[in-house]
C-alpha cells in the first residue's frame, strides 16, 4: 500500500510540477517538455492504480491505457516540434 | 518615451510576472496537497469493483495469453484502431509542414561499423518482441519501437531517409496498420461477426496479422516523426525504392 501510494503520489507530483512548468515558462519547446513530464506523471498514476497486491496479477486494462496514452503522446509531440520548428522558420524570415 | 519610464514599466512587468508565478506556485501547491489527500483516501478506501476480474476471465477465450495484448487488441480494440490513426494523422501532419531537413553527416567508420551490428539486431529483437506478445510482455507496439529506434539511429548515423523506403512505398506502409486493422474487421462483418468480433477458433492468426502490420506501421510512422518532414525526390540517396528492413543495414555496411 504504501509502496502504492508513493509511486502514485510521485506521478501526481509530477504531474503538478508539469502544469506549473507548462504555465509559467513562455517558450514552445519548454511547454512541450512540460506537458510530456505531465502525461508521465499520470502514466505513474494509472500503473499504480493497476496494482492489487502482492501475487495478484495487475489490473491489465490501465497497462493497455497506459500503452495508448505512450503512443498518442509520443505522435502528439512528433507533431508539436515540426510545428514549433516551422513557426521559428517563418519568424525568421518575416 | 523617455528612458527611465520605460525601465520603470519593464521593472513592473517583471515584479508582476514574479508575483504570478508565485502566485501560480502556491495555487498549484494546493492543487498538489488535495490530489495526492484524494488518491490517499481512494487508496485507503477499500477495493472498489474492477474490470480486471472480467478482463482476466476472459484471456483463455481471447486468442492470447498476455492480458495486456488481449486488453488492446481484443477487447478494446477499437482504441487499439483509433491510435494507429492517430499516429498516422500526425505524421500526415508532418509531411504537411515541411519537406524533410538533411540528415546528418555520414558517420566515421567506427560508428558505421557498430551501426551495422546494431540496427539488424534491433530488427530481430522486434520480431521476437511481437511474437512474444501473444502469452508475455511484449506486442506491436514495443516491436514498433524497436523498429523505429533502428530509424533513428539509421538517420544519427547519416542516412537522411532513416532507412525508410521511397514516398510512394512509405504511404503503404505508414497505412498499412489501419488498413489491415479495418479490412479484417469489414471482414468479420461480412462473416456474420461483429465488426473486430474475433471469433475464438481463429483469434490468434487474425490478432498476429494486425499486429505484424501494426508494428511494420508503427516503426515506419516513428521513423518518419524523427525524419520531421516529407522524404523529398531528390534527397533520397542511395536507399531509395529500398525496402526498410534488410537493405537498411546492408547499405550501412564497410564503405569502400
Amino acid at each position: 500500500m504504501t509502496a502504492q501510494f508513493l509511486y502514485g503520489g510521485a506521478g501526481l507530483i509530477l504531474f503538478v510540477l508539469g502544469l506549473w512548468s507548462f504555465l509559467v515558462h513562455a517558450p514552445l519547446l519548454r511547454k512541450l517538455i512540460a506537458l510530456n513530464i505531465m502525461g508521465g506523471g499520470v502514466f505513474h498514476v494509472l500503473i499504480a492504480v493497476a496494482y492489487r497486491g502482492d501475487g495478484v496479477t495487475p489490473d491489465p486494462v490501465p497497462h493497455a491505457l497506459v500503452l495508448t496514452g505512450i503512443v498518442v503522446a509520443v505522435s502528439a509531440t512528433a507533431l508539436a516540434l515540426v510545428l514549433g520548428a516551422r513557426l521559428q522558420d517563418e519568424q525568421r524570415q518575416g | 518615451m523617455t528612458e527611465p519610464a520605460d525601465w520603470a514599466r519593464s521593472d513592473r512587468a517583471r515584479e508582476r510576472a514574479r508575483d504570478l508565478s508565485l502566485l501560480l506556485a502556491v495555487l498549484l501547491a494546493l492543487l498538489g496537497v488535495v490530489l495526492l489527500a484524494v488518491y490517499f483516501l481512494a487508496l485507503n478506501g477499500g477495493a472498489a469493483p474492477r474490470l480486471a476480474e472480467l478482463a482476466l476471465a476472459r484471456v483463455p477465450q481471447s486468442g492470447v495469453g498476455n492480458p495486456v495484448t488481449a486488453v488492446l487488441v481484443n477487447y478494446r480494440a477499437y482504441d487499439t484502431l483509433v491510435e494507429l490513426a492517430v499516429l498516422l494523422a500526425a505524421v500526415l501532419g508532418i509531411w504537411s509542414q515541411r519537406p524533410a531537413p538533411p540528415g546528418f553527416q555520414r558517420s566515421s567508420a567506427v560508428l558505421a561499423g557498430m551501426v551495422s551490428w546494431v540496427v539488424p539486431l534491433l530488427i530481430v529483437t522486434s520480431g521476437y518482441m511481437l511474437w512474444v506478445g501473444g502469452y508475455a510482455p511484449g506486442g506491436a507496439f514495443q516491436a514498433g519501437a524497436l523498429l523505429g529506434a533502428a530509424g533513428v539511429i539509421v538517420r544519427l548515423a547519416g542516412d537522411p531517409t532513416a532507412g525508410l523506403p521511397g514516398e510512394a512505398v512509405q504511404r503503404w506502409l505508414l497505412v498499412l496498420g489501419v488498413l489491415m486493422f479495418a479490412l479484417v474487421g469489414l471482414a468479420l462483418m461480412l462473416l456474420g461477426a461483429g465488426f473486430l468480433t474475433y471469433p475464438p477458433k481463429l483469434a490468434k492468426w487474425l490478432i498476429l496479422l494486425i499486429e505484424s502490420a501494426a508494428t511494420i506501421a508503427i516503426g515506419t510512422a516513428l521513423a518518419a516523426a524523427y525524419v520531421g518532414g516529407r522524404p523529398s525526390a531528390k534527397g533520397q540517396g542511395p536507399s531509395a525504392g529500398e525496402a526498410s528492413a534488410a537493405p537498411s543495414s546492408s547499405s550501412l555496411g564497410p564503405r569502400p
